[in-house]
């Protein structure tokens, strides 16, 4: 068995089920944790409008903070945007997306793609250096952040490397371009990667929750 | 026609001349990626060379290498076998059966020992004692290591071969192996493919006969000259794909207009060969110029890396079980973790009116 043998069979099928099963671990245990009745009477016409407006309103930086925060909120949507188009867009990902789900969509050119990568891998590099040159940002961070920082930035230097041909034969890169994946999504339901799920929770959660009393968010 | 006979010798009493060995000279070179100045050494050193001795064994295989072979252009194989070397030994093409043709291998390797090229198709079948396949009452990996140790090199020909191929692929049945999982104690040059190309295979006894040594290798022993770039990189249809224009079927309009065959199944981008370079049928064309992706057949394991059509980025395992294992898990462990905080909640809120 070679090492791409290795990484499209038992390493991708382990890792995307240690995935689920982090995943739906984490989602149900926060969604069926108890929550404390409210009897007061609701203040705003209605919750879910609340919450969606919180989702959309908190990711912009508030008017005041803009000047402190518009670097980081920046870079950090371009690497977001980036790597949505990267893993969405590329064709190659869309049939393994379609082969695991059913579901499949058209592709960008490759060039898009390539292009994208670029961008989001600066933008990735940008965002550690900032965490790693930031006084308070430093103090915050731990092995998570960097970790998950890694597995994110690991895969698109690797995607890239494999395009280039560059530093090993294509399907050595190949192999560990999959198996870089692999890692992320096994690393993605215990570390702060789970934000991409989490966050729309707690947002939504925060926004009904003041939509019910009647305050602005 | 003599051993001892040079192939000069042997080209001028035929009657060709010195022009028509020049262009043959320029062609082999031009096919091996060799400078031009090196036609010349190549026609100075083959016009003083003695033709070499070449026994060819066919094992677990379909005679497709053979069928491939005699349709080299250039150099042709009746060149190579005619004014080039001495082809003692072949099933295929060899008048002789039976006795006289055991005979006539034992000769040969008598007479060359330790000089003659020793060229294999076919896999190996090593279960039951080798008893899979058997020659004149020896079993083919008795034959092919006493044939081995006479021989100057080992050229296998053909996946099966060079890898195992077909009769190796699962559930390999008869014990199939690779020659160079026999041979271990003489260079073995991998000529792969199914089949592979004709001018690669005479390319390669060219390159032998023209310099007395096996080209440079990668690191699955075959000739970097012919496999040192993949499919993919060399494809014509390659713009296409960095364009993301994919045919979808083999019927559609992105079909029709040569679009990438990447989506339905090409193996091109890891597969190391030279069908886009030297193409088939005198340059005709290859099987992706043909409408039909790369199979990935001068691989090893190519028979047992999934589906011919399923994309490469695609997943190739099943593994329901195992995923709807794993969500079930997840649910489970979530559930009981929030039936635990529940329950924690509860508690400290009934101690605290308590």
């Amino acid at each position: 068995m070679t090492l791409l043998d290795f990484a499209r069979g038992a390493a991708m099928k382990w890792s995307i089920a240690v995935f689920l099963f982090g995943v739906l671990w984490r989602l149900v245990g926060v969604l069926l944790l108890r929550r404390a009745h409210d009897y007061s009477q609701s203040r705003g016409p209605s919750l879910v409008a609340g919450a969606l407006q919180t989702i959309i309103t908190r990711s912009w930086p508030r008017k005041e903070f803009r000047a402190s925060t518009a670097y980081g909120v920046a870079i950090s949507y371009v690497f977001h945007i980036g790597l949505a188009i990267v893993v969405f867009g590329f064709v190659p990902h869309i049939l393994l997306i379609r082969s695991l789900i059913g579901i499949g969509w058209d592709g960008l050119p490759s060039g898009v793609i390539y292009f994208c990568s670029v961008v989001t891998l600066i933008a990735l590099v940008m965002a550690i250096i900032r965490r790693l040159t930031h006084p308070v940002l430093r103090l915050l961070s731990n092995f998570d952040d960097y970790f998950s920082w890694l597995v994110t930035a690991a895969p698109v230097l690797s995607g890239l490397l494999v395009v280039a041909h560059f530093g090993a034969r294509y399907e050595t890169l190949l192999a560990v371009h999959i198996l870089s994946v692999e890692v992320l999504l096994i690393w993605f339901p215990f570390g702060k990667l789970m934000h991409s799920l989490l966050l729309p929770l707690a947002r939504g959660q925060t926004g009904a929750f003041y939509a019910r009393r009647g305050a602005s968010t | 026609m003599s051993h001892d006979e040079s192939i000069g010798e042997s080209l001028r009493k035929q009657g060709i001349s010195r022009r028509a060995f020049m262009k043959f000279c320029a062609a082999t070179a031009s096919l091996l990626a060799l400078p031009p100045g090196m036609a010349k050494v190549m026609a100075e050193t083959l016009e003083r060379a003695r033709r070499p001795s070449v026994i060819y064994l066919s094992y677990q295989e379909c005679t497709g290498c053979g069928e491939s072979l005699t349709r080299s252009f250039s150099p042709t194989l009746e060149n190579l076998i005619f004014n080039m070397m001495s082809l003692d030994y072949y099933e295929t093409l060899q008048a002789a059966a039976g006795t006289a043709a055991e005979a006539a291998r034992k000769t040969a390797m008598k007479e060359n020992w330790g000089k003659y090229l020793l060229v294999v198709d076919g896999a190996i079948p090593l279960g039951i004692d080798g008893a899979y396949c058997t020659i004149a009452g020896e079993s083919a990996a008795d034959i092919l290591t006493e044939a081995a140790k006479g021989a100057a090199a080992v050229v296998s020909v053909g996946t099966c071969a060079a890898f195992g191929g077909i009769p190796h692929a699962n559930p390999n049945p008869t014990g199939a192996v690779a020659v160079s999982a026999v041979v271990k104690d003489k260079p073995v040059v991998n000529v792969s493919g199914c089949p592979p190309v004709p001018e690669v295979i005479t390319g390669v006894l060219a390159h032998y006969l023209t310099f007395g040594s096996l080209p440079e290798l990668d690191h699955l022993g075959r000739p970097t000259v012919f496999f040192g770039n993949t499919i993919h990189d060399r494809c014509y249809r390659r713009p296409y794909y960095d364009e993301g224009k994919f045919a979808k079927t083999f019927d559609d309009e992105g079909a029709r207009n040569g679009w990438c065959l990447y989506e339905l199944g090409c193996k091109g981008p890891v597969t190391y060969n030279a069908c886009p370079t030297v193409k088939w049928n005198q340059g005709t064309s290859y099987p992706i110029e043909s409408g039909h992706g790369c199979l990935g057949c001068s691989e090893p394991d190519f028979w047992d890396k999934g589906s011919f059509y399923s994309a490469l980025s695609t997943r190739n395992w099943s593994g329901g079980t195992v995923l709807g294992a794993a969500a079930a898990a997840g649910v489970a462990i979530g559930v009981g973790a929030a039936v635990v905080s529940r329950r924690r909640r509860a508690q400290r809120e009934k101690e605290k009116q308590s």
